[in-house]
């Protein structure tokens, strides 16, 4: 019996205490050691964070209108910059028929320095509080008998990062708003075509025969339906709602997901260990259970990397369509699609939501083919 | 003796590693041996012992975490280290590589004579029909019959030692030095090894090559190899001629492997023993599907009005050919296939029962497979693995009571009960075995079907598993159907034979008088291929 105590099998180092590691560690360790795919996750958790955290660090809200700042480009000044409040500036003072000397302004604050002929009555003040640009204006001080003012006061400056719609939105806000819209459909969406595909792959394959015939013809009548016309039906019949949009693109993406299970599951059935299983009393739901569906995880997961960035690109789609998001609410693939027909005028409306939305691609696929080569057993 | 030859491959300090997740593994510790022109030596050993590492180093075929270092030198010239091109021109040419498993080695897309064509061309040019002339030839040389129409088959036409044949044909393509055989019969049925086996020696005397036979098979080498290299664990643990290890071994591992062919005998139950298991003309058909135009549904029929009865404390051995429907008929005594026929267990009938009325039954009559490596989901613990029977058939086992139950199993069958935690692929395939028999008796069964268990295993750990069986055959008055093509199995562990082919019986009886006696040809012929290879 020498065999048992000290004939390890060759792949193992002869270590007695050695730690039991199931074929997920296994796959977890080899998944961390490939380096574009490890680039891949910090990649989408930082896209992530800055989704869903990023909103509480920016002042503006997705859907305030700045109805002074419409369609205005990216800038790490903030706005309105210095030339702009000083031609304001001398706006006002035309209006209050004073004469701007001097005008500066710094961070919140700008002081000016106002000069007429006569002395200068300190109420008007009150006209650089009527313009938009100013407010709190007071006399700081006064010299050569009231000729020459002093003033100080609060500008209302905002920085738009990323410059702001036609509409006057923050883009930035909207991008990150779009961001967790977008994030949130990919994922949902794929866990209900996984949920549905998955079983309903592993049932059709496992049980084989008339009902597998049955089963298979249905999806491929789905298939045979246009995309289109299936949303708008599901549209109609349940009217327009942001789940609807998870439920249509799910009920739309398993069918890949099924035919893909029931492939490994046709696999899967002739190896001994189902057999082993049957011998055992299992029934038929119970080595779906805990035979089929745990084994055919590799490939599923795989999968599911490439279909979340499908169902965002779907869900762009949608949201082109006017079956989607509505606006005030909005995704990358909406946003996309504005910045697309705005192309000439304002570039970065379309710039913005498309780096982060292919970064998130970039980042999926490369996490995609990270876990096809950990989980693929030919390695082992 | 043939040390006056000249060494046409000689290997030194050669290593091979491998990186994995835990660090490297010494798969060849340094080992180093000679071959000589036109021998033939043996490399024997168990799996895991670095036997077949050590020819893929030299080959430049190892997987892509192994590393080659040390000296392997073909006439001279160094091949460790070798640019991939230099290597093509010595791999395929002189020296060429045969596989054990024929059915995976040949590429289904191709025909056999493209495939065969294939390293004349690239090694020696010429024109395709030259080529095609050439593989007649070789075709001929090895034996497949009409090969003027057999060249263009594909290798699903061909059975599995046609297909080993083939195999032959493209490694001796380009007339080699060196003639590397893995395993070259272990996936073939015992007559037609002998025939492959004799085949090679034929060939080996008109083109006076040297062969390379790795095996685990001691019996093919003791008639079929000059010299003998006996490894283990990466290193050689002693070699020398045929005649002196086999008749004064030094080492105490090679004696183990020598003895370690099954003995023993098994005594036959009482004569009154009640019967516990009987089918009646049992016939099993296969659907090969039907055609689109053909009417009704073609079947095979793969067991043929078949009885068996198994009485309690019997060893049932059924042995044959592969496609014999010896599994089948395995599969059909448990109902675990739809079969006609009569079916008894105990005094129940049970030809009629369905899978419900047949689950309560299950607990009763279990089975364990030939492989050890596909018998076990490589998702689950051991421990899942072996207490899964008991969620169904005694479901109200608390979590406590069945891992106590997975303990004195796992112990019963000699493993270490803190195997339970852990994952099927950290085992060795005969220690999978054991978990896979564990699953069978934590049930505590009455009849056990083992389906080929020792097939897949090395000589030394089939003597356990069989000295493991044996025991708890003893402890609990088991009764067994066993499955094997391995005839020197069989005639240890049961007590009763029973030969089939075609889905037939040949004929069956005592197990001694089946081995000593056999009236029809086909088991003289099965038994003259097995022990006198």
């Amino acid at each position: 019996m020498t065999d048992i105590v000290n004939n390890p099998a060759p792949a193992q180092p002869e270590n007695p205490d050695n730690k039991s590691r199931s074929l997920f560690q296994l796959a977890a360790l080899r998944f961390r050691r490939n380096k574009a795919a490890m680039a891949g996750c910090v990649m989408m958790v930082l896209i992530a964070l800055f989704s869903y955290i990023g909103p509480f660090f920016v002042p503006h809200s997705y859907d305030q209108v700045y109805s002074s700042y419409v369609s205005v480009g990216p800038s790490l000044e903030p706005r309105p910059d210095e030339a702009s409040l000083e031609d304001a500036m001398r706006g006002v003072a035309t209006r209050a028929r004073v004469n701007l000397d001097e005008f500066n302004v710094e961070g919140q604050t700008f002081t000016a320095t106002l000069s007429a002929e006569s002395p200068i009555d300190p109420r008007a003040t009150r006209y650089f509080d009527r313009a938009n640009e100013f407010n709190n204006t007071e006399v700081v001080a006064t010299e050569n008998d009231g000729r020459v003012l002093k003033v100080q006061g609060n500008v209302s400056r905002e920085y738009f990062f990323f410059g702001t719609d036609p509409n006057g939105r923050d883009m930035l806000a909207r991008v990150m708003l779009g961001g967790q819209i977008s994030i949130a459909v990919g994922l949902l969406a794929s866990l209900v075509s996984l949920g549905i595909g998955v079983l309903y792959g592993a049932t059709s394959g496992y049980l084989g025969g008339r009902v597998d015939n049955v089963m298979m013809r249905f999806v491929e009548i789905l298939y045979s339906l246009p995309f289109v016309f299936l949303v708008v039906v599901l549209v109609v019949f349940f009217g327009r709602s942001f789940i609807l949009i998870f439920l249509v693109i799910g009920a739309v993406e398993w069918l890949d997901m099924a035919r893909i299970v029931r492939g490994q599951t046709l696999a899967l059935k002739r190896r001994e260990f189902v057999g082993a299983a049957q011998a055992l009393g299992l029934s038929d739901w119970q080595i779906i259970r805990r035979h089929i569906i745990p084994n055919t995880i590799g490939p599923v997961i795989v999968f599911v990397t490439v279909v979340v960035p499908k169902v965002i690109l779907l869900e762009s789609f949608l949201s082109f369509l006017g079956l989607g998001v509505q606006a005030p609410l909005t995704s990358w693939g909406a946003l996309i699609s504005e910045g697309a027909s705005n192309i000439q005028s304002a570039p970065w409306l379309l710039i913005f939501p498309s780096i982060f939305f292919v970064a998130t691609l970039f980042s999926l696929n490369f996490i995609g083919d990270g876990l096809r080569d950990a989980l693929d057993p030919k390695d082992r | 003796m043939t040390g006056t030859q000249e060494n046409i491959l000689s290997i030194r300090d050669l290593k091979v590693d491998f990186s994995t997740p835990d660090g490297t593994v010494n798969a060849v510790k340094g080992i180093g041996f000679d071959i000589k022109a036109g021998e033939t030596l043996a490399v024997v050993g168990e799996s895991g012992s670095g036997k077949s590492q050590t020819m893929m180093g030299i080959m430049g075929l190892l997987a892509k975490n192994g590393t080659v270092t040390g000296s392997a030198k073909y006439r001279g010239k160094e091949l460790v280290g070798l640019p991939k091109s230099e290597l093509n021109k010595v791999r395929g040419a002189k020296i060429t590589m045969i596989f054990q498993e024929p059915m995976t080695s040949l590429d289904p897309l191709y025909t056999i004579g493209r495939q065969i064509a294939e390293p004349i061309l690239y090694h020696r040019g010429g024109s395709r029909a030259q080529a095609r002339a050439r593989v007649l030839e070789l075709l001929e040389l090895v034996g497949i019959p009409d090969p003027a129409r057999r060249i263009d088959s594909y290798p699903h036409e061909l059975s599995g030692g046609q297909r080993q044949r083939v195999m032959i044909a493209m490694a001796l393509a380009n007339e080699p030095d060196v003639l590397i055989a893995d395993e070259p019969t272990t996936a073939l049925d015992v007559t037609i090894q002998a025939q492959i086996l004799k085949l090679l020696r034929s060939l080996q005397e008109r083109f006076g090559m040297a062969i390379v036979l790795i095996t685990h098979d001691l019996g093919i080498v003791r008639h079929f190899a000059e010299r003998v290299v006996v490894m283990r664990r990466g290193e050689v643990v002693e070699q020398g001629t045929t005649e002196q290890i086999f008749e004064s071994p030094t080492s105490s591992y090679t004696r183990m492997l020598i003895d370690a062919e099954p003995h023993g005998r098994k005594a036959p139950p009482a004569d009154d023993a009640p019967i516990i298991l009987e089918g009646r003309g049992v016939v099993v058909d296969f659907d090969i599907g039907k055609g689109f135009l053909s009417k009704g549904p073609r079947t095979f029929r793969a067991v043929n009005g078949v009885t068996v009865k198994l009485q309690e404390g019997q060893t049932i051995g059924v042995v044959g050919e592969s496609g014999s429907g010896k599994s089948t008929l395995g599969r059909a005594l448990l109902r675990l296939l739809p079969s006609d026929g009569a079916y008894r267990f105990g005094k129940q009938d049970i030809s009629r029962h369905d899978r419900r009325q047949m689950r309560s039954l299950r607990k009763e009559m279990q089975l364990v497979f030939q492989d050890p490596y596909g018998s076990l989901s490589p998702r689950q613990t051991v421990g899942e693995v072996i207490t899964e029977g008991l969620l169904v058939h005694e479901p109200g086992l608390s979590k406590g009571d069945r891992d106590r139950r997975a303990i004195a199993a796992l112990q019963e069958v000699g493993l270490d009960p803190a195997a339970r935690n852990r994952y099927p692929h950290e085992f060795s395939g005969g220690q999978r075995q054991r978990i896979a028999i564990a699953r069978a008796m934590i049930l505590k069964p009455r009849v056990v079907i083992l389906d080929e268990p020792t097939s897949a295993l090395d000589r030394s750990v089939q003597g356990q598993v069989i000295d493991l069986l044996r025991k708890l055959q003893a402890d609990h008055n088991l009764s067994y159907v066993f499955i094997s093509h391995d005839l020197s199995v069989v005639k240890a562990i049961s007590d009763y034979v029973i030969v089939m082919k075609n889905g037939e019986i040949v004929e069956q009886g005592e197990t001694d008088a089946i081995f000593e006696a056999p009236k029809a040809d086909y088991t003289k012929a099965l038994i003259g291929a097995a022990f006198s290879v």
